[in-house]
């Protein structure tokens, strides 16, 4: 008499289970869905306005036709910029991080803040670079102020990714360079960093697909409407594709004629944010290693 | 021995390495400082427009006037002194491009010069009068009586429900339609966001097998990869279009439209951070519930949820704070009226938007530059909180681990 119940019982558990999956496969499916569907829109509204021309050449007739050559150089500037900055910084803030001080409120502190400077939102950063090296430091609107601040806000990228990667590095290696005799530093560069290095160089990848596409800090840092020359020093003001794309779609004078531009600015980003991410994951799969992104 | 230029350099990199490791705690404090510098700066304002006055007659009893109350006044929405606790007179409105209808051409002068002198008389002869001119035009022995503007008060400020920085002649500084519209447009990514997070990581942990996974991982971080304008973009021609038909309305550029957006922005957020949570359940404790008896998904909801509950709380805390800080997506699709919304189909406006939108127009060092940094201070303090209670939920977590 017992049994049939039971063996109801385990069908209805069985069957309210299959239920909840394929719930949670059709939703999972679905934001896959989403990104396709947001990817395969640009590619295919942007593809016909991309050409040779379209990447070096100026902006012609109110820039309604001819190419954004302008922009792809300011963003290159403005990413350079800002790496040479976040790099290195980041790179020897994670080294101090992990190798250096020890467990205690100064690492507390340094972690914490590390962890703030992460969450605070990219227009802030905009607010901070305006007042501080636009104003306070007379850089004015250039590309020196834009980077500094792009800089700033990809710092705790790096940090974390830096540091990720150095914890994983075992610590014999450690052990054994220390007991032959070398010094920290010499254990450091001579040992810990060659084997994190490919893993590092993921992290730096990561954080140049972030930075080219984050406009809010540029607005009022280095951003220009339209010049119609190409930036000759760090003083100058720049285009950049991610504020070109919000000009366009936006606030340009004649909207519907500037689309296709619009949409090859966009998949000119999508690019640059795709080739980084496949860069980095293929350089993760061939180093073995795992780095992780939060 | 080492020698002593080994010892040397050994010294100097790390402290090198010490200041590189400083850098980002001396950001945050400089953020602070220069963000609440300029933003406490507005208290110490007059709303009013630098280098222009308001005057009243001699006869009028009031000698200060609330910055709501100017602007209700040249709004004609007062239109009697008593309602603001003056006499019972009705109020006589006066710009400076009213003064022709007041004097001749020739009494004011080719120059302006005999305006100051006319203005003066003005205000003396009309005992309703309000005017608001430049301060250059107050004549030496003025016949009427300035009025004292209140500063930008703190309530006025918070509680305000009126943004509109540079109003003539008194701005208009509530931050309330803002910070609801944030909050509005935040809540309603949350709330599409959550569950389709939720799900996806409880799919990614506990039932897609390992290749899926590998498959899925870097697509989300891919989603997360995508520039913020892009999406901005994405939703000024696809979502915004699609939602004006749908509900039939003016215009799509609603408050919807930013929450669809921001949905989908905030979604690799919670799907990283609570996956990862949902990973760390320990074998052992799935093995026993599934060794009892339970199914998987009896084991998921009993088990692996109940166990992961901070990390899942944290990655929806921090799905919030990338929505509510999110700027230029949402400038691109809310349509940016200040106003306090009513429902999630009319446009709204939120902080990191209005920022963005309206600082360039601000000169430097004004009241409204300043209003506009102090903007920046509240959705700073948002963040903060927002950083510091995950800090919190998720750090209980870690020491019972260990």
């Amino acid at each position: 008499m017992k049994l049939p119940d039971e063996h109801k019982l385990a069908k209805r558990k069985m069957r309210g289970q299959a239920i909840a999956f394929w719930i949670f496969r059709i939703l999972s499916y679905a934001i896959i869905a989403i990104l396709f569907s947001i990817l395969s829109f640009i590619i295919y509204k942007g593809a016909s306005s991309i050409s040779w021309g379209f990447i070096t050449k100026m902006p012609e007739e109110g820039m309604t036709k001819g190419g954004i050559y302008p922009a792809i150089i300011g963003t290159l500037c403005l990413v350079a910029g800002s790496m040479i900055f976040a790099f290195p910084v980041g790179v020897l803030a994670a080294i101090y991080m992990n190798e250096y001080v020890k467990d205690g409120i100064i690492k507390k502190i340094i972690k914490q803040m590390t962890n703030n400077l992460a969450g605070i939102p990219s227009i802030v950063f905009g607010l901070f670079g305006m007042s501080l090296f636009v104003n306070k430091l007379g850089f004015g609107d250039s590309i020196l102020a834009g980077s500094l601040t792009l800089g700033l806000l990809a710092l705790p990228v790096v940090i974390r990714t830096t540091e990720e990667v150095l914890k994983a590095v075992d610590n014999t290696f450690r052990h054994a360079s220390l007991g032959l005799g070398a010094s920290k530093w010499e254990t450091t560069s001579k040992v810990v960093l060659p084997i994190a290095f490919p893993n590092i160089i993921t992290g730096l990848i990561l954080s140049i697909g972030r930075v080219s596409g984050e406009t809010a800090p540029i607005l009022f840092t280095v951003a220009a409407y339209f010049l119609p020359k190409l930036p000759t020093s760090v003083f100058d003001q720049a285009m950049a594709l991610p504020y070109h794309l919000y000009v366009l779609s936006t606030s340009g004078t004649n909207i519907e004629e500037s689309r296709p531009v619009a949409y090859g600015t966009a998949l000119v980003l999508i690019i640059i944010v795709l080739i980084a991410n496949l860069l980095a994951n293929g350089l993760r799969k061939y180093f073995g290693r795992k780095v992780k992104m939060n | 021995m080492k020698p002593f230029y080994k010892k040397f350099s050994e010294k100097f990199i790390e402290g090198l390495l010490m200041i590189s490791g400083t850098v980002t705690s001396l950001t945050v404090v400089l953020i602070v400082f220069f963000l609440f510098k300029e933003g406490i700066g507005v208290f110490d304002q007059k709303p009013t427009e630098n280098g222009y006055v308001i005057a009243v007659s001699k006869t009028n009893p009031l000698s200060k006037v609330a910055p709501e109350d100017i602007k209700n006044i040249y709004d004609q929405k007062i239109t009697h002194w008593n309602e603001v606790g003056g006499k019972p007179d009705s109020i006589i409105l006066f710009r400076l491009e009213d003064i022709s209808n007041y004097y001749s051409d020739e009494a004011i002068g080719e120059n302006f010069e005999g305006l100051a002198g006319c203005i003066s008389r003005l205000t003396d002869s009309l005992p309703g009068i309000i005017a608001f001119f430049p301060e250059k035009y107050l004549d030496k022995d003025f016949k009427g009586k300035v009025l004292d503007v209140d500063k930008v008060s703190l309530s006025g400020f918070f509680m305000g429900k009126e943004w509109f920085p540079t109003a003539q002649p008194s701005a208009q500084l509530g931050v309330m339609p803002l910070v609801l519209g944030t909050l509005w447009v935040s809540l309603g990514a949350i709330l599409l966001a959550l569950p389709l997070g939720l799900a996806a990581s409880v799919y990614m942990s506990e039932i897609a097998n390992e290749r899926v996974r590998r498959i899925m991982k870097p697509l989300i971080e891919l989603l997360a990869g995508i520039p913020s304008v892009v999406y901005g973009f994405f939703g000024l021609v696809i979502i915004v279009p699609l939602i004006q038909e749908t509900f039939n309305l003016p215009v799509g550029e609603t408050g919807l439209a930013g929450s669809i957006v921001l949905g989908i922005m905030a979604l690799p957020t919670i799907i990283t951070i609570s996956e990862d949570a949902m990973r760390n359940t320990p074998r052992a404790m799935k093995e026993a519930s599934l060794a009892l008896g339970a199914s998987k998904w009896q084991t998921i909801y009993k088990v692996v949820v109940p166990y992961s509950i901070s990390g899942i709380t944290a990655g929806a805390i921090l799905g919030i704070g990338r929505a509510i800080g999110e700027t230029m997506a949402v400038l691109m699709v809310t349509g940016n009226a200040a106003v306090i919304p009513h429902s999630i189909l009319e446009p709204v406006r939120t902080i990191p938007a209005t920022i963005a939108a309206e600082l360039g127009e601000a000169p430097s060092g004004g009241l409204h530059y300043k209003a506009l940094f102090a903007l920046g201070c509240i959705l700073f303090l948002i963040t903060l909180f927002i950083n510091l209670s995950v800090e919190f939920i998720t750090g209980r977590k870690k020491y019972n681990k260990h």
